[in-house]
């Protein structure tokens, strides 16, 4: 300890000092960012239990096999990868530092996911036109509770993202949005992680039973 | 201690500045035109495979044909750590790769804990239940 301790007057502690202000200027925020993606992560993992457990208690009700139309699945899961990668898009075109081509490629994502959301969409009302409703049985209840924050993470995802747009307009691409950029693009990304185990766990699988 | 830490630290956020030639400090791994191909690439394979599979119903077992869904859902899952969230070793000095391994100890532990703690409930408790019904 005492071999650290560094005499006053030495150019050691004002290099330290410097440096901690570089690194405050959201030098964490990406690490944050991805701890309170890990917090999300144990949320989704709780609802994926509550549909394990629950997933076979149909009350008599419909069965997935039964509601469960995979092609609208599978186009649902394009979208969602479609606006993965014209994301990746827009964060090339922000390390190009091109303003339009970033707007561009957001937009487009953000149309993607918008398709996302009608086509979730519209597959919930014609299950609750059915009778399937979420309070059909327990099932049912878990399925739309987990496909639901999905679709609503997606949704908060959208409106950061047309903040961002504007954000980026009005200011350009300076450190702090490009930091906020990152930060979504996480979230993105992240989402379509979760959409993975929904496709295969719920859906997949769910007509397999 | 405490200097040789904070020299360490420094010396590797320059080494990044200068190799982005970007004056913040943008930790976050920035992936390639050709990461992002690679990765939608793969992503594509992995998800047409599993839904061909059960679309189609090649394989007349569907528990083979389950675990094969697993499988490729957990490997586009890593498909996409790598590619789109660029998860490395060296992210954050190694606390995103951390944070990632704790999450998915706690939820590996809770997903198993609750399947199997429920499981053998219902299937202790339901024969009971019938035949009290009955």
């Amino acid at each position: 300890m005492s071999e650290a301790t560094i005499p006053p007057g030495t150019q050691a502690p004002v290099f330290y000092e410097t440096d901690e202000h570089h690194h405050d200027a959201g030098g964490s925020t990406m690490l944050g960012f991805w701890l309170y993606l890990m917090s999300d992560c144990l949320i989704f993992a709780m609802l994926f239990a509550a549909y394990g457990v629950y997933g076979g208690s149909y009350a008599g009700g419909p069965q997935p096999h039964e509601i469960f139309e995979l092609p609208l699945v599978a186009l649902n899961t394009s979208m969602l990868l479609l606006s993965s990668i014209t994301y990746g898009f827009a964060m090339l075109a922000m390390n190009d530092g091109k303003v339009r081509a970033v707007q561009g490629w957001l937009a487009i994502t953000g149309l993607f996911g918008l398709a996302f959301l009608c086509i979730e969409l519209y597959e919930f009302s014609t299950l609750i036109h059915e009778g399937a409703g979420p309070q059909r049985s327990a099932f049912l209840s878990s399925f739309f509770t987990l496909v639901g924050t999905h679709g609503l993470h997606v949704t908060f995802g959208i409106i950061w993202l047309v903040t961002l747009m504007v954000q980026v307009g009005r200011k350009g691409l300076i450190a702090a949005n490009q930091r906020r950029l990152q930060c979504l693009s996480l979230f993105w990304h992240f989402l379509d992680v979760i959409w993975i185990g929904v496709f295969t766990f719920v859906y997949l699988l769910g007509v397999l039973r | 201690m405490s200097a040789d830490t904070h020299h360490d630290g420094h010396g590797a956020h320059d080494a990044h500045d200068n190799a982005h030639g970007h004056g913040h400090s943008s930790e976050g791994a920035h992936g390639t035109r050709r990461d992002y191909v690679i990765g939608f690439i793969l992503s594509v394979i992995l998800t047409a495979i599993p839904f061909g599979l059960v679309m189609s119903g090649v394989i007349a077992d569907t528990r083979i044909t389950a675990g094969i869904v697993m499988v490729f859902a957990l490997v586009q899952i890593v498909v996409h750590m790598i590619y789109f969230l660029h998860m490395n070793a060296k992210s954050e000095q190694g606390w995103t790769l951390m944070a990632l391994i704790f999450t998915i100890i706690v939820l590996t532990i809770c997903l198993a804990g609750s399947l199997w703690v429920m499981y053998h409930m219902n299937a202790n408790m339901m024969p009971t239940m019938d035949a009290g019904a009955m």
